[in-house]
């Protein structure tokens, strides 16, 4: 059984509203995968049954639980291989260069779901950084549940086979039930917090590398902007700002020039030119 | 779970044989002309177990260009660390998904970055 196309829109400006993020019309079937634990949680016998219930009496913690359910992926450890591996060869040289005085890295991770992205970071950071030097990773998702589970450390068999070497899984993981815990060890130097990248920004330091990646395709071209406008004023003049494979700044944000890094590619802010010095040179 | 396996490296286009357990691959491997890319292995078999199997892979020289990755149930850190040691190159808990185990071989350089996507 599928939705109706008015439980669809509901859904649909629901999520729009709270996360900005567009369900375009064929996600039907999405949403009735995504929401069905949801429903049943609340007691509902369908999915249909819940959004009827709701429609009537409105009630912000399912509001909050339906756009959870419809704004986490399935994520995978060192995803895509590629940034990580630009990441240890090519970018963390260069900051270890450029801040030798203070020996200390700051790197977000946002839209971090589960955390595997954060933890992966780490793990990268560990094995790359050179002795003496300091990192800091912060976490941020839009789910507060994701943010749960990404600060408990937590991953299931399944989880811990996807994409991460068994090598990295004995060093930095011991056994939890039927799962996996992240070391101690692996766990500090790295902070959680809920964020909404379409709403106002915390103020926080300045980052010197961003992991912004698959956030951007959920999005329209406005809000595509206002994000990498949102992100840009919290990158480091000469950080360094990786999207997924399928995103990019350009023809969204010309701040931004495009670095290609082996088989990837990088994006920083580019150099302000005074207005007085275009066209003398 | 040899027909769930030999489906998954199948659609990759690898050529798959199969074998009971450790001593009836070494059998299979000794009768081979081309040495295998790839050994899937279990660690719980009759007659010879997986862990026998890859301490006795990894001492025959002819099979030194065989990737060994250990598919199994066995899920403790010391079974993981003893398959290491005996040379196996990736561990696999059982369950996984067919992702799951693409991302591995592409780990292992086997298959291309991103072939499930």
């Amino acid at each position: 059984m599928t939705l109706s196309a008015s439980d669809f829109a509901f859904v649909a400006g629901l999520v729009r509203r709270e996360s900005a993020i567009v369900l375009t019309p064929g996600k039907e079937y999405l949403v009735e995968a995504r929401l069905l634990p949801v429903a049943r949680q609340a007691g509902a016998a369908s999915v249909a049954e819940f959004l009827a219930g709701l429609q009537r009496r409105p009630d912000p913690a399912a509001n909050r639980a339906i756009v959870d359910a419809l704004t986490t992926n399935e994520t995978s450890w060192f995803r895509d291989r590629e940034p990580f591996t630009a990441l240890t060869d090519a970018v963390l040289p260069e900051l270890v260069t450029s801040r030798s005085s203070n020996r200390s890295l700051r790197i977000w991770s946002a839209a971090c779901s589960s955390g595997q992205e954060p933890y992966s970071l780490a793990m990268s950071l560990q094995q790359a950084l050179p002795a003496g030097w300091r990192y800091h990773i912060t976490g941020t998702d839009i789910s507060t549940e994701m943010i749960k589970r990404a600060s408990a450390g937590e991953f299931s068999q399944v989880e811990v086979n996807r994409g991460l070497p068994v090598q990295q899984l004995v060093h930095h993981f011991t056994r939890s039930g039927t799962g996996w815990k992240v070391t101690p060890a692996l766990r500090e130097n790295i902070t959680f917090q809920q964020m909404n990248l379409t709403a106002p920004l915390p103020s926080m330091a300045p980052f010197d590398v961003i992991f912004l990646r698959n956030v951007l395709i959920y999005f329209d071209v406005e809000t595509k902007r206002s994000v990498l406008r949102n992100v840009s004023r919290l990158l480091r003049p000469d950080g360094w700002l990786f999207l997924g494979a399928a995103e990019t700044t350009i023809g969204v944000d010309e701040s931004f020039e495009r670095v290609a890094i082996g088989r990837t590619s990088a994006y920083r802010p580019r150099v302000q030119v005074p207005a007085g010095a275009l066209g003398k040179g | 779970m040899r027909l769930i396996l030999r489906r998954i490296v199948g659609q990759l286009g690898f050529e798959v044989s199969d074998a009971e357990d450790g001593r009836a691959a070494l059998d299979l491997l000794a009768g081979m002309e081309t040495v295998p890319n790839l050994a899937l292995v279990d660690w719980n078999m009759p007659n010879m177990n997986g862990l026998e199997f890859v301490t006795a892979a990894r001492e025959d020289p002819r099979l030194r260009e065989m990737t060994l990755v250990m598919v199994t149930t066995e899920s403790e850190q010391s079974h993981i660390v003893r398959a290491l040691a005996a040379g196996a190159h990736e561990y696999v808990i059982k369950p996984f998904t067919s992702e799951a185990m693409i991302e591995k071989l592409a780990l292992l350089g086997l298959v291309p970055t991103g072939a499930n996507t």
